[in-house]
């Protein structure tokens, strides 16, 4: 099994991190919710921790089948990049039932309103 | 019985002024509820002029949710029927009473208007036919019902049934054999009545351009998801 060699490592790293502190910056500047940013973190966190515990990364390689441990790095944020797409399919559909509810009720509070004599 | 007479409106200010003179004229004593669906146009003035009521959706939201907003205008005001019909003069008003009989006799819980039913005639292209054809047997397939117009627009529906689309889930658009599927499995009884169809006098059709390809795909995967939805089981009269 090839090593990852040692500008793999710190670009995949790097990378990582960068990507885990804008988020959480994100956060602090309250530009993003906490409950819309513990996806971004996991998978930062996760390719951190896949860089750094090298075996783990073997290991996983092993099981999935792939070929070089940076494929399988990149399956794993294709992965993540799917379920957080999906995430926000799901809470945009949300918005949407949200949105399409108070609609209705403004509709009916005006008409209300309108019908009241002056 | 206190009925509501729901029509759903976008951008029908053309046509609705002789729709409601024909509502005015089949069912006299009853309330008209115009649910005007963001439109651009004086829809919602031309329904006042005539004389209904007219509660405004403030955008475009589908005629699937602007009928639900009369629904929940008749469970809220105690209205114990409510009468769906479309804006734009397909329907013919004059069949209203047969769809509110039904109703009223208790012999169904849902009546839904069928264009090929008795006496009806009502010509469709080949393509539409075929569709209605592949939908109505999903529908008896996952009903055990035989729908002869599964897309019909016009329908009645009773007290329970009320509740439940006030309430519960109910599509933005397209509402027609996924609800008939999910109302019959909630435990409803549906039953066609015969009624006069007319082509559109103009205006926009739900159906043009690509609309009929999602029409298809929405229909399919909600026929499909519907019998294994939760709101599906058991929910009638809770």
């Amino acid at each position: 099994m090839a090593e990852l060699t040692l500008h793999q490592t710190v670009f995949a790293l790097v990378t990582s991190l960068l990507a885990f502190v804008f988020v959480l910056e994100l956060v602090r500047r309250r530009r993003l919710r906490e409950e819309y940013s513990w996806l971004w973190l996991l998978t930062a966190g996760l390719m951190v921790l896949l860089v750094v515990w090298y075996r783990l990364l073997i290991v996983i390689t092993r099981v999935v089948g792939a070929v070089t441990p940076l494929n399988t790095l990149l399956l794993c944020a294709v992965l993540f990049l799917f379920a957080i797409a999906v995430h926000y399919s799901m809470i945009i559909s949300r918005l949407a039932s949200q949105v399409q509810s108070l609609a209705q009720e403004l509709a009916l509070l005006s008409s209300r309103v309108e019908e009241r004599p002056r | 019985m206190k009925p509501l007479i729901v029509l759903p409106a976008f951008n029908e200010a053309a046509r609705i002024g002789r729709v409601l003179a024909g509502v005015r004229a089949a069912v006299p004593e009853a309330t008209v509820l115009v649910v005007d669906d963001g439109s651009a146009d004086d829809t919602a003035g031309v329904a006042r002029a005539a004389g209904a009521r007219v509660v405004r959706l403030p955008f475009n939201l589908g005629a699937g949710v602007a009928a639900q907003t009369g629904y929940k205008v008749a469970v809220r005001e105690g209205y114990d029927c409510v009468v769906h019909l479309d804006s734009d003069g397909q329907h013919e008003p004059a069949d209203i009473p047969a769809l509110l009989a039904v109703i009223a006799r208790r012999e169904a819980d849902v009546a839904i208007g069928s264009r090929f039913l008795g006496g009806a005639d009502y010509r469709a292209g080949a393509l539409r036919r075929t569709g209605m054809g592949v939908f109505g047997f999903l529908a008896w397939l996952l009903t055990g019902v035989r729908f002869t117009d599964v897309t019909s627009g016009f329908r009645a529906f009773g007290p329970d049934v009320l509740r439940f689309v006030a309430t519960e889930w109910y599509p933005t658009d397209y509402a027609d054999a996924d609800v008939l599927i999910t109302l019959r499995r909630a435990g409803f009884r549906l039953k066609e009545v015969p009624v006069r169809m007319y082509p559109r006098a103009g205006g926009r059709s739900m159906h043009a351009g690509l609309r009929p390809v999602y029409y298809v795909f929405k229909m399919l995967l909600s026929v499909a998801l519907a019998p294994l939805r939760r709101e599906a089981l058991g929910r009638k009269g809770s």
